[in-house]
């Protein structure tokens, strides 16, 4: 048989195979510029209907805003203070950098690296705050000026931004961090130059730091809170537990299952912990059918949330025969796991994008304007677009930069343009916030079915430890 | 428990099994036959798996956005059009690339792994930083329950056939084709072979991207379990390895053999035990394994 | 040939003293403290680099593993630092005062046995060089006597670090899990954390380093390096000579590791925390590629490796990110097909001659070392197939 590959063919080859990744680039390029006009769309239980929802695309989630001016939050208007007002020797005097018409804040969070799409929405969110501020006049009469260092999901390098960002750079404040391990590994940093961080995630508790206000809640405010509602909505006796294998999801398993043991008065048929980036959950799945609980909670993260979810559902669990309650998922990953394979199962947060009142509404419109129409708004956002303006709020009560002094006037900051609706400051460091249970809709955005009372902060619960 | 439940989990936890193992094989194959074959270590397979799911990504997005109506039948295309592009891919970096480091394995992993850098920044960069996912055509969605209490993944038949596919494809190929005759032969002995008058350079690029393609095939079959990133490569790949250096690199039986194990081992290792202990016993056995046998379960005397 | 009468050479000294200046004096009168202690970071990187050059350069064996004797070392340090830090009075908001924090979150009440012995500096000093020789010795027997090697070597160890890295992550109990071991503050009661500290905690790394570069230069001029180099070359030949080659394999896999652990303490004393990031496969790569850069036959080439190397990852991480991947890919295969001798092949066959025309035929310009590269290299590119 005359091969097909013959000499004749030689340049036929070398040029099919220029053309071919050749093609392969001009699609991606297509695509990706397609993204940016318009929307992918997932899926619904009938062909016919298709919904719409969100999918930035990778320039779309750039951290550089567009030009356009700032829509500001409802009822504030632009202050008369003049820097003169406050002369900077008396405001600062611990060698920050402060000067007549500026001061410096730090924003530290991966831009690249796997948890870059986590964090890419705490930087957009942290910068509106900053801009809205500007554009009501600054702190103290002084506009506020970023220097944004990447983490790169790299906890070692978050330690090494964050000295050069308090030693070299002399920041005010530090936005940053997303994961306890990055948290960690800054934190000696900050309590040895003294430095000021405001952090948003919802993270584990167990930790109060004279140089941190977080802004997410802590394990109580998001477990206690949803598992009291599940066991009463749904009459859940019987839990199994999942998430991924490091310290938030072992920490809040192990007091979720303290809550649900001693005060529920419920069991815990399973506890499993999947190492962070697993892909396989097949003989998980398989576990937890065997054991047929009332309600799996789950605290799966990152990439691992996607495979999860989608072998759940390919193994025939959805909402419609399980109870599915998670308190690691926000409109964020909602976007990479397909609003289609979560419906009707219920998320754990203390905010949604839907939630209705005046302060969400204005902040989601301002939020799309600068980021772009098909923004998602997630949990920790929403939490990263409060610091700022904590942090406003405490040098203004304080009438001085100077770390200590914000430190000391930040108990019972109140801050009441909060797209959540209202938090406070604890003299803990935490705010006081409500939990919220959200049920998963196919478009990827959440109905939010319970909203608790203020919860106030506990970072270290008695009879949990 | 029943009797008849019991029977159900077990039959559910073979396939997950059988699941696991079909996804190994398919990773491992591509790498068994560029590795196995040519010697070449290719820190980059990951990459070429990543390729063949953007590609179905891509398909998917071009079918969500110009033509909804092809949702069902966008699929097969898409993961055809995966083997060629990760094989148009390899054959391009063959040429630039590993043809010149032939002589030097140690050195084709550095320069690999290099290239694997620059693959997944080149998706980060101009595809998307974010985890993305197709979307999967009705068919594959769901399970699949030949009795009330088995259900089947969907999406795993799928990926258990697509391998059977493949595997008789490559043995075909290898045993009982013009070309399988003579990437066999170039691997016994190179220069008989181009003594003999085989091109044995285009035998490289050939096997090269035949690899790569089914890598890219193996990628594909992903979007159907997970989600993909720029870095979703780098996570099969030491597993990848493991696969092809327990099995005897130069072996198909050898590859299969070993997957069929090690898939069956961990899965049956995580059902009794945690996930991160099941790994490293995994891990752990087939290095003392292979510290007892280096050269894998199965091997064939070659003269080098 | 000049090989049999390659000793401490002139060219060796001056090479040592230049890097010492460079080290000891320029960088500290020119940087501030805080550049100067990532400068401390990268030298520590060092160790492992010229660990590389022992073992891959000249012994011919690529272990993709070193970054888990780096890892051993830091978290033997780290264990000591992190005891010393968890004294009862400064650990009494805890449940359990007197352990370390993340015992304390993950409800572990009592001191696990391992951890006790790491009281004593002693131990620690003695645990950081013996166990990883020990593991090493472990892998090296298990692996050299079955002839294992090559690519199958490299491999394994890529798996061995696989390993150890999911090991840390999953006991987050024991070990400080993916957070790893933070907030390390003193020594003997000695705060690491001062700027004073870091002065000279830099001095001693330095001081640690060169020493480990003349200690290597040493070994390798001596009929053990010889030998390595001919295990590179041929090993069945040392085989057949009467030799036992896996005997030499493992204890140069030895050498390398206790100096590689070294380097992991004095990144943990410098650094002030110690991470299982460092442990696994892509760290112990990237450390390869410092080597490789700098030249994997040249000892002092290997610092100057890892010092572009990691000033070129923080200058393009800082200032496009988007790029630095492309550049480091880039370095890899550049490096591999271009420059298999790295820095110190392009000064050999570029600078040497240039300072040699300089001091105007004094010194003639074939060095000892120059038929030694240009044998490698040789050797290396001939047998192109074709």
């Amino acid at each position: 048989m005359q091969s097909v590959f013959s000499n004749h063919s030689r340049g036929y080859r070398g040029a099919l195979s220029l053309v071919l990744p050749g093609a392969f680039l001009c699609v991606a390029l297509v695509s990706s510029a397609c993204n940016k006009s318009s929307s992918a769309s997932t899926s619904t239980d009938s062909s016919a209907k298709v919904e719409k929802a969100a999918t930035p695309a990778a320039t779309e989630r750039s951290t550089e805003a567009t030009g356009a001016t700032v829509l500001l939050p409802p009822g504030l208007e632009k202050s008369t203070t003049k820097a003169s007002d406050f002369p900077t020797a008396k405001i600062m005097t611990t060698g920050l950098k402060v000067d007549d018409d500026s001061v410096t804040v730090g924003i530290l969070h991966s831009t690249t690296g796997t948890m870059a799409i986590s964090e890419t929405g705490s930087v957009q969110a942290e910068k509106l705050a900053i801009a809205q501020i500007n554009a009501l006049g600054g702190i103290l009469g002084r506009q506020i000026k970023v220097i944004q260092e990447d983490g790169a999901s790299d906890w070692p390098t978050f330690a090494e931004k964050a000295r050069k960002l308090l030693v070299n750079d002399k920041v005010a404040a530090v936005m940053g961090c997303w994961t306890s391990a990055s948290r960690k590994a800054v934190l000696p940093v900050f309590e040895k130059e003294n430095g000021l961080l405001y952090y948003p995630t919802f993270y584990e508790g167990l930790e109060q730091s004279k140089n941190v206000f977080y802004t997410g809640q802590e394990a109580t405010q998001q477990i206690l809170a949803s598992l009291d509602w599940v066991n009463k909505e749904k009459g859940a006796k019987s839990f199994y537990l999942i998430g991924s294998d490091y310290i938030w999801p072992r920490t809040s398993m192990k007091i979720a299952r303290k809550h649900i043991e001693n005060v529920l008065k419920g069991t815990v048929v399973g506890e499993e912990f999947a190492p962070l980036g697993n892909t396989q959950f097949g003989s998980i799945i398989n576990k937890i059918k065997l054991k047929k609980p009332d309600v799996i909670f789950a605290a799966v993260v990152g990439g691992s949330n996607v495979a999860w979810f989608k072998q759940l559902n390919a193994a025939g669990v959805t909402a419609a025969n399980q109870t599915l309650l998670t308190i690691s998922v926000t409109e964020d990953e909602v976007l990479g796991i397909g609003g289609e394979n979560l419906t009707g199962f219920f998320s754990s947060m203390k905010y949604f994008q839907s939630l209705d009142n005046p302060n969400n509404k204005s902040f989601v419109e301002a939020f799309k304007k600068m980021w772009g129409e098909k923004s998602v708004i997630g949990d920790v956002t929403q939490a990263g677009y409060l610091g700022p303006w904590i942090w406003k709020a405490a040098v203004e009560k304080a009438g001085s930069f100077d770390v200590d002094k914000v430190v000391a006037a930040s108990p019972d900051i109140e801050i009441k343009i909060a797209p959540e609706g209202y938090v406070k400051v604890h003299s803990n460091h935490h705010l006081w916030s409500k939990a919220r249970i959200g049920k998963a809709k196919a478009d990827g955005q959440f109905e939010v079915v319970h909203e608790s009372d203020l919860i106030e902060p506990n970072p270290f619960p008695k009879g949990y430890q | 428990m029943s009797l008849n439940e019991i029977g159900s989990m077990v039959a559910m936890q073979g396939f997950s099994g059988l699941s696991l193992f079909t996804v190994l094989l398919l990773m491992a194959l591509g790498l068994a036959i560029i590795f196995g074959q040519m010697g070449v270590i290719n820190m980059a397979h990951g990459e070429f798996m990543a390729i063949g799911a953007y590609v179905v990504y891509l398909f998917s997005q071009l079918t969500q956005n110009y033509a909804p109506g092809l949702r069902e039948v966008y699929f097969v295309p898409a993961v055809v059009a995966a083997f060629f592009v990760a094989a148009a891919v390899g054959y391009v970096v063959e040429v630039l690339l590993i043809r010149r480091l032939y002589k030097r394995p140690l050195d084709t992993l550095l320069a690999t792994w290099g290239l694997s850098l620059a693959m997944q920044q080149f998706f980060r960069s101009f595809i998307n930083p974010k985890e993305v996912s197709a979307e999967l055509p009705e068919w594959l969605l769901g399970a699949f329950n030949p009795t009330p209490s088995i259900q089947v993944p969907r999406n795993g038949i799928f990926v258990m056939g697509l391998t059977i596919l493949v595997t008789i494809g490559v043995y075909t190929l290898m045993l009982k084709s013009r070309w399988g005759v003579r990437i066999r032969a170039t691997t016994q002995n190179r220069v008989m072979s181009s003594a003999v008058g085989i091109n044995t350079d285009r035998v490289d690029r050939f096997t090269f991207a035949l690899g790569c393609g089914i890598a890219g095939l193996a990628g594909a079959a992903f979007t159907t379990i997970g989600s993909t990133g720029p870095t979703s490569g780098s996570l099969y790949i030491v597993d990848t390895f493991l696969v092809v250096v327990f099995g005897g690199a130069a072996n198909l039986i050898g590859t299969i053999a070993s997957a069929f194990s090690i898939a069956q081992a961990q899965s049956l290792l995580e059902f009794f035990l945690t996930s991160a202990m099941a790994k490293v016993l995994t891990l752990l056995t087939i290095i003392i394994i292979l510290m007892i046998r280096p050269q894998g379960l199965f091997t064939t005397k070659v003269r080098t | 040939m000049n090989l049999l009468t390659k000793k401490l050479s002139k060219t060796d000294l001056i090479g040592v003293v230049v890097l010492s200046a460079i080290i000891l004096v320029l960088f500290p009168t020119v940087f501030s403290i805080f550049r100067l202690n990532l400068i401390g970071k990268y030298l520590t990187y060092a160790f492992v680099g010229v660990s590389l050059v022992l073992l891959w350069g000249n012994g011919g064996i690529l272990s993709l593993g070193q970054g888990v004797f780096f890892g051993l070392g830091g978290y033997c340090m780290a264990m000591f630092l992190k005891l010393e830090a968890s004294d009862p009075i400064a650990t009494k908001i805890q449940t359990t005062p007197g352990i370390p924090d993340f015992m304390d979150w993950n409800q572990i009440t009592k001191l696990p046995l391992f951890w006790l012995p790491f009281k004593s500096l002693t131990f620690t000093i003695l645990a950081i060089l013996l166990v990883p020789a020990f593991f090493a010795f472990i892998i090296g027997v298990a692996m050299f006597k079955r002839r294992v090697g090559g690519v199958y070597f490299a491999i394994i160890t890529q798996a061995v670090a696989l390993i150890l890295s999911v090991l840390i992550v999953g006991q987050q109990g024991l070990t400080g899990g993916i957070n790893g071991i933070t907030d390390l503050k003193t020594m003997h009661g000695w705060d690491i954390r001062s700027d004073s500290a870091k002065y000279i905690l830099y001095y001693a790394n330095g001081v640690l380093l060169i020493g480990c570069v003349v200690f290597t230069r040493w070994v390798l001029s001596t009929k053990f390096g010889m030998l390595l180099l001919a295990l590179r070359e041929k090993e069945d030949r040392v085989r057949f000579s009467g030799y036992d080659v896996a005997n030499f394999k493992t204890l140069a896999f030895c050498m390398s590791a206790v100096m590689c652990a070294i380097g992991g303490a004095m990144f943990t004393l410098q650094v002030g925390f110690m991470s299982p990031s460092f442990v696994g496969i892509t760290p112990s790569i990237e450390m390869v590629i410092y080597t490789a850069v700098g030249g994997r036959m040249s000892v002092v080439g290997a610092v100057f490796g890892t010092l572009l190397v990691n000033f070129a990852k923080t200058f393009f991480s800082e200032q496009y990110p988007d790029l630095w991947l492309f550049l480091m890919g880039g370095t890899f295969i550049g490096v591999v097909m271009l420059f298999p001798d790295g820095l110190a092949g392009l000064f050999e066959r570029f600078g040497k001659p240039f300072l040699a025309r300089m001091t105007s035929g004094k010194a003639s310009p074939k060095k000892n070392d120059e038929p030694t590269v240009a044998v490698a290299a040789a050797l290396e590119s001939g047998g192109k197939h074709g």
